[in-house]
């Protein structure tokens, strides 16, 4: 079964990588236009953890989940992730790293061309890691997410709950160490981001660090009630621990 | 062609005899015996009227009245192995009969020749810019492909695909194209050869620009020589096309 694999690779990753930070952000910036997008931030994320960062509409949150999978560069600071530092890596570097992290975009980004479950199993393939493909992995992972009968339809015929679980699918199945979501309840009723945050709840309780961007204050109260979570602010461009009242 | 006009002109010479009518049969005849006792000679005939009113036909008409007219009597020469010493040949020719002159050809036949060494650069020159701008055409047809697909590209680096992963779909797919493209022509144009026609016997060595023998292979290694082409500057291309799209 996928999702036992997966829970049995998140505890032995755990234990592998017990007082290291899978992201870590020191007094790092993001300058665009010659305005301050982010400055000084700093960040640990430690294995298992669970995040929600939090702000308004063009506060950064985006900006800062990029430079979390190195989409972009740091314009001053550092940014280490796997504890290898950004600024150092190689593009093999960076083809390798993105394969520990699943990440789930606001506006799914997948090829239309394929069915889901050729979207789902690409990130295996593209890892040389074709053998790793059995049909009942892939119908495991659908049902998992709810696409059980979804499985051969293209992705252009999905509604946006449905993109938004395949992403999920499909940032899961290399059993990444760390999951980084942007506002992936932005297009989906409360019904299905209850069900979306089910998911994520339930990928950290098997041991998968989460970090989800997301100004939607009611969910992150929904779910602070069921995980322990931390909750992040940007502020003016910078990063604060938000308050007592979420 | 180059070698093939060498040869052929190489291998025979001319003697003219110029001779009051009463002296061209003595005349003739010592001639003969001179190129009977000369090494390099396989043999020598003098041709007939009926030759040399052909030759001449071209120029005079079919009603040429030779007997009438003061035309040299001409010797056709065939050498063997080096050919004779010309220089050597026409001293004993000077001596044996005034009225001789020894043409070897060399007069006529070096500016043939140049022609076709020159004909021969120029061909290996055409075969040059035919590669390159292949390569060229490749080249912006691949770097088309690659920024029409950016992004499908931006979905792969997401999910970890390395650029020798992404270089390889276009590689393939441009090699492909090459090969049947070059195949589909080569046997055109080998078709069209084939069916070109044949030159006069005695102008063939002077035309002649079909294959013979072995040759017939040379055109089969156009598809190979374009896919190779294709392989490398669709390779270039797309390497060169990933890094400016980091």
């Amino acid at each position: 079964m996928f999702v036992c694999d997966a829970r049995k690779d998140a505890k032995r990753g755990i234990k592998q990588k017990a007082g290291q930070s899978l992201i870590e952000l020191k007094n790092a910036g993001f300058t665009y236009g010659g305005r301050d997008i982010l400055s000084e931030m700093t960040l640990r994320l430690q294995p298992g953890s669970f995040h929600f960062l939090t702000g308004p509409s063009g506060s950064g949150k985006t900006t800062l989940l990029n430079l979390c999978y190195q989409a972009l560069l740091p314009t001053t600071g550092m940014v280490r992730i796997f504890e290898q530092d950004v600024r150092a890596m190689t593009r093999d570097d960076i083809a390798k790293m993105r394969r520990r992290i699943g990440v789930v975009h606001q506006n799914c980004q997948f090829l239309d061309h394929l069915s889901v479950r050729d979207n789902l199993a690409l990130p295996l393939s593209v890892s040389g890691r074709e053998d790793d493909i059995h049909p009942s992995n892939l119908d495991d992972l659908l049902g998992w997410v709810g696409l059980t009968e979804r499985g051969e339809a293209l992705p252009p015929e999905l509604s946006g709950g449905e993109r938004q679980r395949a992403a999920l699918a499909r940032a899961i199945i290399m059993s990444p160490d760390l999951i980084l979501a942007d506002e992936p309840t932005g297009n989906v009723d409360w019904e299905m981001a209850q069900r979306l945050m089910a998911l994520l709840v339930e990928l950290n309780k098997m041991g998968k660090t989460i970090l989800i961007a997301t100004h939607d204050l009611n969910l992150i109260r929904t779910v602070k009630s069921e995980v322990s979570a931390r909750v992040l602010r940007i502020n003016n461009t910078k990063l604060q621990l938000a308050g007592a009242d979420l | 062609m180059a070698a093939r006009w060498d040869a052929e002109l190489a291998r025979t010479s001319t003697i003219r005899i110029s001779a009051p009518e009463g002296q061209m049969a003595a005349q003739s005849e010592a001639v003969l015996e001179v190129l009977r006792t000369t090494p390099g000679i396989a043999s020598a005939r003098v041709m007939s009227e009926a030759e040399q009113r052909k030759l001449l036909e071209p120029w005079f008409g079919p009603d040429l009245p030779l007997d009438t007219l003061p035309v040299p009597r001409l010797i056709e020469v065939l050498e063997e192995g080096r050919g004779p010493d010309a220089a050597g040949l026409k001293l004993r020719l000077s001596a044996e009969a005034p009225g001789a002159v020894l043409d070897d050809h060399t007069r006529w036949r070096r500016p043939l020749v140049n022609a076709a060494t020159r004909l021969r650069i120029l061909g290996a020159v055409s075969i040059l810019l035919i590669a390159g701008s292949t390569a060229a055409m490749i080249t912006l047809a691949a770097q088309s492909a690659l920024a029409a697909n950016g992004q499908v590209i931006g979905v792969l680096r997401l999910i970890g695909a390395r650029d020798v992963y992404i270089a390889r779909a276009f590689v393939r797919r441009f090699t492909l194209r090459a090969l049947v493209g070059a195949c589909v022509g080569t046997v055109l144009a080998m078709i069209g050869v084939l069916f070109m026609p044949a030159a006069a016997e005695e102008g063939a060595f002077l035309t002649g620009l079909g294959f013979k023998g072995w040759h017939w292979i040379l055109p089969f290694l156009i598809p190979p020589l374009a896919a190779f082409v294709a392989f490398w500057a669709t390779r270039w291309a797309a390497f060169r096309t990933l890094s400016r799209l980091s």
